[in-house]
């Protein structure tokens, strides 16, 4: 049997749902055998690769870098599943909406810096107006909330996903 | 206190204490169920264990019909009428689950989560939110309408208690709770539509009210997390309101 290739993403989040997912435990051995990890922050691959079956994207929309890689990651991955609640709602990633993104900036370098002050001039993803979930962004196949998502609930995700068919009702709940 | 008291009357059945009731039957998503005048459909199914999400309604409170949630169908009526307001009858006919209401109530939980900022997770409610317990039990998964992410303030002056208008749904449960139980009328909704407030004492801050008791029944009748104890952590303002039905039932009692 051919493996699922997988991938898993990490945009404006705090990496708690990647936590979450390693706390499968033992029975991620289970999906030893089925699943390959082409991409992750769990492995060393710089480059999203051309094709993949299952992209798990954790965290929300917030720079132009994020808004790039979320187009390409949809244009090469089968089904695309946004994985705890910044990535369904933005969460946390978004509770900067409320401000413009100026003020929220200036509060971050400038009035809450220790030491060096000053907001950053280059080298940083420039921030969107709005940081939004995926949905606003890019067609999503699977909406999975939490903060973050129950191990359980990954697992019985995964292995769904393992017998070829996308779970319809999700049980669970936001935070 | 002075001896002029009225009967008794539940503001949520609207029914005096004289054992006067008639009794009969209705009917709920092909079920009979013996019903008493006087009382609601949603009263009838919550007995019945029939399952009806509500966030404005609560049993004490007078019944307004704000949250939308309850919504049913009743044979011979063509719009969905909100349960909580719809008194029984003889020969009432209700379906409370089609899949007209169904989605009818994922639009209405949906706006309701976009429109203003509900971070459960940063929450001192979560775990212990109604919200969030209907989103749960009717699988809403996400959000398909744009966010609204408005700018809105925490009022913090209050020397126990605090309100942060992000998490308010505006089902007025406490503005009625402040003027039928307590009796004191320090909160009410100001503004209109999207722009609606709760607000002590017309427009001002909640600290310098000078109407408000601090009896904090306010707090602990709010559905959600926008009424809060002061020092309470992410997930630890966990609501007591059964000290309703207890004054209720004494209040029937006439004490």
């Amino acid at each position: 049997m051919r493996k699922i290739r997988l991938a898993t993403v990490w945009l404006d989040g705090c990496s708690g749902c990647h936590m979450s997912l390693l706390d499968v435990d033992e029975r991620i051995i289970e999906f030893a055998n089925r699943i390959e990890v082409l991409y992750s922050p769990l492995v060393d691959r710089k480059e999203f690769p051309d094709s993949v079956d299952l992209t798990l994207v954790e965290g929300a929309i917030a720079s132009d870098e994020d808004l790039h890689r979320i187009h390409l990651i949809r244009e090469r991955s089968k089904v695309l599943v946004a994985l705890g609640d910044c990535a369904v709602t933005g969460n946390i990633s978004g509770m900067r909406n409320s401000y413009p993104v100026n003020a929220v900036l200036q509060r971050a370098y400038a009035e809450n810096a220790g030491t060096r002050n000053g907001l950053p001039q280059r080298g940083l993803p420039v921030l969107l107006q709005r940081c939004r979930p995926l949905h606003e962004v890019v067609p999503v196949d699977l909406h999975v909330p939490g903060c973050p998502p129950r191990a359980d609930l990954i697992y019985a995700v995964l292995k769904a996903i393992l017998e070829g068919h996308l779970p319809q009702n999700i049980h669970t709940r936001f935070g | 206190m002075g001896g002029h008291r009225l009967p008794a009357c539940d503001p949520q059945t609207k029914k005096l204490d004289n054992n006067m009731s008639k009794e009969f039957t209705i009917r709920i998503n092909g079920r009979d169920i013996p019903a008493q005048e006087g009382e609601t459909v949603l009263d009838v199914a919550r007995r019945s264990d029939i399952y009806i999400p509500a966030l404005c309604h609560l049993k004490g409170l007078s019944p307004v019909g704000a949250c939308r949630l309850c919504l049913v169908e009743v044979k011979g009526v063509s719009r969905l009428v909100p349960s909580c307001t719809t008194y029984v009858h003889e020969g009432l006919d209700v379906i409370t689950d089609s899949e007209g209401i169904q989605k009818c109530r994922m639009v209405i939980l949906q706006l309701l989560f976009s429109e203003r900022n509900h971070t459960c997770s940063v929450c001192v409610s979560n775990g212990h939110c109604e919200l969030q317990a209907i989103a749960e039990n009717l699988g809403m998964n996400y959000v398909r309408y744009p966010y609204r992410f408005p700018a809105l303030k925490v009022d913090a002056s209050h020397e126990k208690y605090a309100i942060d208008h992000n998490r308010c749904v505006l089902c007025t449960r406490c503005v009625r709770v402040c003027k039928e139980v307590e009796g004191a009328h320090t909160l009410e909704i100001i503004g209109r539509g999207v722009h609606s407030l709760v607000l002590a004492d017309l427009d001002g801050l909640w600290g310098e009210s000078q109407t408000c008791t601090g009896c904090g029944k306010c707090v602990q009748v709010c559905p959600t997390g926008a009424l809060f104890e002061k020092g309470k952590a992410v997930g630890q303002m966990k609501k007591r309101n059964e000290f309703l039905p207890y004054l209720m039932s004494m209040r029937s009692l006439n004490r």
